[in-house]
């Protein structure tokens, strides 16, 4: 079952100053309320991984990896590669989280990135086809939280992206008599084809005030939040408001014209950050 | 495009006949069950879907007390036989729990939860037969559920899907639309306050497309929203007969 979480208690005195920053146009760390904390990204940080990224996004740290297997393609998709995306708040990353299968925060987390990604046909699928009906690539996108604090959706979205883009399918061949497929992961040429970047941005509103990028001391005051997933070339690709409260409609308007500006942004950023 | 996709929009008309403004045919039936403190029955097109509620009443286990209001605890799941094909296993899915999760946020900020404290108020959402916007009629029975639990609320919650298929905008997707369509977007919101309380896509939509397909949602939301006030009403008309 799916329950009100537990709303943090945070002092009178530290939720004013937190309010009469954000009233005069700051976040608490004194940038601008629609700016990002600087991100850096670390590629390759698991040699065994098919691929991996870590993203900082200020004090929050996720990880991506990827393995990418020989597997059988879902019934209603046989010409199609697979992508699977889980997500995992490991219990290092905060003192709220707790060990165990992921919660429904990471269930909706992945299914969010797996839908912006799927939808917007980000990665061809159907050139990851080895055998059609029989023979696919199956790419297991897994992002682990680090460190939380605020934002993990939009930098989960940065490190998946980043992941992809470095990922090499390796050298294969089918074997002709029994249709086997045979991997050699220490050869890798061709680079995993990528239709188009994505980006999400979710708006926070906290107050009646609309912000990006909160620290999780911010992010825990904020009523609710609009996660919109953007494309390179300026759609709407996912959305998925979270949270307790609600949003007027001027306030989505708003909301989708933060997010295609700095969407436009990050997307630039991860460009640079793949090559 | 996905194998197997019929022409979803033949001469202007949908694959079931309607245009792309019209809802299907809505049943709304209150106080389904004896039991629950608060029940409601939502039939549209071919979805079925009950929702029941119970509290507020004492949280077990007490751990999950809250001191300064009321926990809400909901669950939404498909009835193993309730989709075309093979049966559904009974264990919770992944989309099961992301859609308890975005049924409780959609009706959270309806409720009045603070005038409860210590308390729990439990939603439950079973999904009879699915024909599309299962988590949409779910969400529209279980506002209609608390309403008749007497749990004080700010308005009541109502939900219908866009989408775009074939090009088009339309309003409250069937299964059919919902699985080749190039879109699918739920929204729930409280009516009277315009206050929008659940939205997602599922799909691709230009800023336009997506102003034009929100606007037609709220236009379906505040015909859904006469439907369940009205079947309230019918409620309490026949007890004071």
């Amino acid at each position: 079952m799916s329950l009100t979480p537990e709303i943090p208690v945070i002092p009178k005195i530290k939720l004013d100053s937190i309010l009469n920053v954000i009233s005069k146009g700051f976040h608490i760390d004194k940038r601008p309320l629609l700016n990002y904390r600087p991100i850096e990204v670390n590629k390759n940080v698991a040699p065994n991984a098919d691929s991996s990224a870590l993203v900082k996004l200020g004090h929050t740290q996720v990880l991506v990896g990827i393995k990418i297997d020989v597997g059988q393609p879902f019934p209603d998709n046989p010409e199609e590669g697979v992508l699977i995306v889980n997500a995992e708040y490991i219990p290092a990353a905060s003192p709220s989280f707790e060990p165990g299968p992921p919660d429904e925060n990471a269930i909706e987390l992945a299914r969010v990135i797996d839908r912006s990604l799927r939808e917007s046909k980000a990665i061809a699928l159907n050139k990851l086809v080895i055998i059609p009906g029989k023979k696919v690539w199956v790419i297991w996108l897994d992002i682990y939280v680090l460190d939380h604090d605020g934002n993990l959706l939009d930098a989960s979205m940065i490190g998946s992206m980043l992941a992809l883009a470095q990922l090499k399918i390796p050298y294969f061949e089918v074997d002709p008599v029994t249709g086997n497929v045979k991997v050699d992961k220490s050869m890798r040429i061709t680079p995993l084809p990528i239709n188009r970047y994505i980006a999400t941005v979710t708006v926070y509103k906290i107050g009646d005030v609309l912000l990006v990028d909160p620290t999780a001391e911010e992010e825990a005051i904020a009523s609710a939040s609009l996660a919109i997933s953007v494309s390179e070339e300026g759609n709407i690709v996912g959305m998925q408001k979270r949270g307790l409260g609600f949003f007027l409609e001027k306030e989505i308007e708003q909301a989708i014209e933060i997010s295609l500006n700095k969407g436009k942004e990050l997307i630039e950023l991860m460009k640079k950050f793949a090559l | 495009m996905k194998p197997g996709k019929p022409q979803l929009i033949v001469n202007g008309k949908r694959i079931d006949g309607r245009g792309p403004r019209d809802l299907r045919q809505i049943k709304i039936e209150v106080g389904v069950l004896k039991n629950a403190d608060g029940s409601a029955l939502v039939e549209i097109g071919g979805t079925k879907v009950l929702a029941a509620v119970y509290g507020p009443r004492e949280v077990v286990p007490r751990h999950q007390e809250q001191v300064d209001r009321a926990i809400i605890r909901c669950r939404y799941r498909m009835l193993s036989f309730s989709t075309l094909g093979e049966r559904k296993s009974p264990a919770p899915t992944r989309r099961e729990i992301e859609l308890s999760k975005v049924i409780r946020e959609a009706l959270e900020p309806a409720v009045l939860s603070m005038q409860f404290p210590r308390a729990a108020i439990d939603i439950f959402v079973e999904v009879i037969n699915a024909d599309g916007g299962t988590r949409t009629a779910g969400i529209t029975a279980a506002s209609v559920a608390l309403a008749d639990a007497g749990i004080p609320m700010l308005d009541l919650v109502t939900a219908v899907a866009v989408g775009k298929v074939d090009g088009v905008i339309v309003l409250d997707l069937n299964e059919i639309e919902d699985m080749y369509g190039e879109a699918d977007m739920p929204i729930a919101a409280m009516p009277s306050l315009k206050r929008i309380t659940m939205i997602q896509l599922n799909g691709v939509l230009t800023p336009d497309e997506f102003k034009k397909a929100l606007a037609l949602a709220l236009e379906g939301i505040d015909k859904i929203y006469q439907l369940q006030k009205e079947a309230l009403r019918k409620k309490y008309v026949e007890i004071e007969e």
